[in-house]
């Protein structure tokens, strides 16, 4: 084994890009679930991003209205989603399920003449100064506009829930939904604005997927991101930072592994496949085993506005 | 200060299959307390929630110092200086009391000065709290003050309260109409809901009955009798139950240093209860919700185990025992809960009573239901308890509160319990129904049952009970025989007034 072919720069910088899809879903699908609602269909809403999100910037030419398609892409298919479940009282995991095979489905259908095309090449920021320093320039601060999106917008959704007033009614919405009904709160439209966020971000992770990451079309390339992101929802305990841990330390280790195997270490390779899954949900149930655990009290339950 | 606040004429709203309020019409006037007087289902929750904004009227009209008023949501009934404090439902468990406050106001201001405002106006009102708590670790009593400091803060011109001591010791009550009469000496109007007619009696100026969404009387509380008031409400009169004398027999159940975790975050542990029962008594707990009650339901009733001796029915260790065998050995209980506890809502009557009678009604035949005994089973009870339903098949969910308590206790009742423990029997229920319920826990007890009846409502317990004890946080009090029992022993029984200190702003 030589491990002496790892270089660790380009490690730090590959990881960075290897999250990034799992960080978007997770923090979108993290809004959703503060308010209350269960939507299983992350991976049906991340690969319709990454095949939306393929064509529209192959056609185009151009990588950032690719972007914007996907993240259109994943609202709308959450919309009916959000109607069934917030208007017809559809059942939440079940639509889910529905959701994500849809999203399957309806990828293929779409991305079958993409495939075998290269996606338009996506040019990476240089910030002046930053970019230039030794080391650290090349790690952390020579990447393409997503990668400081998505870190931007954990910022974000963690103050917005913590420091305005709109966050404290959607969190309120995810706790006690009657409560909130009782003191005038239109728990149905704010239900609905979060899983529309919730499918943008979604439709973004993939996206990131098909035109960075890989960046190439194929047919079931999300792979389980979009299961690995609820899962980090939920044991990141509903907080924005754990939630980046948990995204990092799943891109780290999926990067991490590759490279060994590339420097042929002495373990199996289904092993080192397996690891990332393995190790993410390990250190997440340990970072959640202490604590509360506080997930919404009304995540998951049918809202219906008579009661 | 005579003047008329908000003015209600002829409101009426239906629902499909019933009219909840019907040509309803009256006044409430700047600076008095006003009640609003009915049994479960009189339409008194409507008709505030049209005043609220949260249901619109059909028809009818409302003013508020005259200009026409016609809340379209609560934030615009809010704007316009009405404030409710809600019987359940208004507040998160998870957040703060400073968030839970914001959530119920307009304009909050910097999370910074409304910790201070919530200090300076629980001073004023010697409602003691603490902006940075979590609203789940608060007492009951302590939740309430949240309600009502977020109302306050807004300076209402009329305060809704939805039976707002049914959850509150003696002494606390008796603080909160401190608070209240103040609030009314400075000319805020205050709309009380309650079916306690003595508290009505002492605290309210005028009364406004409703009885199936009709207005039937207005009267001044303080020169009507309570049992006069009962009577308009029910349009009836009713028997009082009576307790018969009866001799004590052996020691039924025996109860000694039961102490079990809580079983959630938010629950109570139970610690070092001591009881006994004997055949033929009823032993009355009181204490304010979430002291441990649906804690010491569930050991008793089997669905948490203890050690085998802790429990003890006629000297035969229990306490391990599922709730299964404890029915098989006559240990039957009624939960506080009624859809989803007592009853499975989606089920049908039928079905409900198969799930607790199965055994001792011997509705079973071969590990098969027999289902004819099973159907004369459930039509028994709905005949003896008088539950108005459209048959055995109507599902749980399908009936009323009162109806489906009168079901569910019922059941237990007609199964011959030896032990019988029942949280809250007659919560929700009409007067003269649950007189009937009380009645029937009473018959039971003289023909040798020992009973263990838990509630929230004193009248109830000092009615049934021969011996009286309180549960605060988990621990039992002493037991003490309910005759020559005050009200003012019982309060500091229950844990007296947390904290609590009356108004001190000068009137």
């Amino acid at each position: 084994m030589d491990l002496s072919s790892i270089n660790p720069v380009l490690l730090i910088a590959s990881i960075m890009v290897s999250a990034t899809p799992i960080l978007l879903a997770a923090i979108g699908e993290l809004v959703v679930e503060k308010s209350g609602v269960l939507n299983l269909g992350v991976e049906g809403m991340m690969i319709t991003g990454a095949v939306v999100g393929f064509a529209v910037a192959v056609s185009n030419t151009s990588p950032g209205l690719g972007f914007v398609g996907a993240a259109l892409a994943g609202a709308l298919l959450s919309l009916p989603f959000a109607l069934l479940t917030q208007y017809l009282m559809s059942n939440q995991v079940a639509t889910g399920l529905g959701l994500m095979m849809v999203g399957l489905g309806l990828s293929s259908l779409i991305g079958k003449p993409y495939e075998g095309m290269k996606a338009p090449p996506f040019p990476k920021v240089e910030i002046p100064l930053l970019s230039d320093l030794p080391i650290f320039g090349r790690m952390l601060f020579s990447h393409d506009i997503m990668v400081y999106f998505s870190v931007a917008l954990v910022v974000a959704v963690w103050a917005f829930l913590k420091y305005t007033r709109a966050g404290l009614i959607l969190r309120a919405v995810g706790e006690a939904h009657d409560s909130a009904h009782a003191l005038g709160y239109k728990v149905r439209h704010i239900r609905i604005l979060a899983i529309l966020f919730g499918g943008a971000c979604a439709g973004l992770g993939g996206a990131y997927l098909s035109l960075v990451r890989v960046p190439q079309w194929t047919e079931g390339m999300t792979a389980g991101a979009g299961w690995i992101a609820l899962a980090i929802v939920v044991f990141a305990s509903w907080r924005p930072g754990r939630v980046a841990v948990g995204a990092y330390l799943f891109g780290g280790v999926s990067v991490l592994q590759l490279n060994l195997q590339a420097a042929g270490a002495d373990v199996p390779v289904a092993l080192l496949s397996a690891s990332p899954y393995l190790i993410t949900i390990l250190v997440l149930v340990i970072i959640s085993a202490r604590g509360a655990h506080a997930a919404p009290a009304s995540l998951g339950r049918p809202f219906h506005a008579s009661h | 200060m005579n003047d008329v606040l908000l003015g209600l004429e002829g409101l009426t709203k239906a629902y499909p299959g019933v009219v909840a309020n019907d040509d309803v019409s009256f006044d409430i006037r700047e600076g008095e307390i006003h009640a609003l007087l009915g049994e479960n289902g009189a339409g008194k929750s409507t008709l505030v929630k049209m005043i609220y904004g949260l249901v619109k009227p059909d028809s009818g009209t409302m003013t508020l110092r005259g200009a026409a008023f016609e809340p379209a949501e609560p934030r615009a009934a809010r704007a316009a200086g009405v404030a409710m404090v809600f019987q359940h439902f208004s507040l998160f468990d998870a957040l703060s009391v400073a968030e839970n406050v914001a959530l119920g106001m307009e304009n909050p201001p910097k999370p910074r000065d409304l910790a201070r405002q919530i200090r300076e106006v629980s001073e004023t009102y010697g409602l003691p709290l603490d902006p940075g708590r979590t609203v789940g670790t608060l007492s009951a009593g302590e939740r309430q003050r949240v309600e009502i400091i977020r109302c306050l803060l807004q300076d209402p011109k009329l305060l809704i309260m939805d039976e707002p001591t049914s959850v509150l010791t003696p002494q606390e009550v008796e603080i909160l109409f401190e608070t209240l009469r103040k609030l009314a000496s400075e000319g805020t109007a205050i709309l009380y809901i309650s079916h306690k007619l003595e508290e009505i009696r002492s605290l309210c100026d005028h009364a406004t009955i409703l009885r199936l969404g009709k207005k039937v009387a207005t009267c001044t509380p303080a020169e009507a009798s309570a049992r006069e008031l009962a009577e308009m409400m029910v349009g009836a009169s009713f028997e009082t139950p009576q307790k018969a004398d009866r001799p004590l027999g052996e020691v039924m159940l025996d109860v000694r240093g039961l102490s079990l975790p809580a079983p959630g975050a938010f629950g109570t542990p139970l610690r070092e209860i001591s009881f006994q029962v004997r055949a033929g008594e009823v032993l009355g707990l009181g204490g304010v919700a979430g002291n441990g009650q649906d804690e010491l339901l569930a050991a008793l009733s089997g669905e948490r185990t203890t050690g085998a001796d802790v429990i003890r029915l006629r000297d035969q260790p229990i306490g391990n025992m599922g709730p299964t065998e404890r029915r098989a050995l006559g240990v039957l209980s009624g939960p506080e809960e009624r859809l989803g506890h007592a009853a499975a809502p989606d089920m049908s009557l039928v079905e409900n009573a198969v799930l607790t009678g199965a055994d001792r009604m011997g509705l079973l035949s071969g590990g098969f239901i027999n289902w004819p005994k099973s159907k004369g089973f459930a039509e028994d009870v709905i005949r003896t308890f008088d539950v108005r339903t459209p048959g055995s098949g109507t599902a749980a969910r399908a009936l009323s509160g009162g109806n489906l308590q009168k079901f569910v206790i019922g059941r237990e009742v007609l199964q011959s319990p030896e032990v019988l423990i029942v949280n809250q029997p007659t919560w929700g229920v009409d007067a003269a129904a649950a007189a009937a319920i009380r009645q029937a826990l009473l018959n039971l007890a003289a023909n040798g049952a020992a009973l263990v009846v838990i509630s929230q409502d004193l009248d109830e317990l000092m009615e049934v009970s021969d011996r009286f004890g309180a549960l605060n946080e988990g621990r039992l009090s002493d037991l003490r025989p309910v005759d020559g029992l005050t009200v003012e022993e019982i309060g500091l029984m229950m844990g007296g007034a947390h904290d609590m200190e009356v108004a001190h702003v000068d009137a």
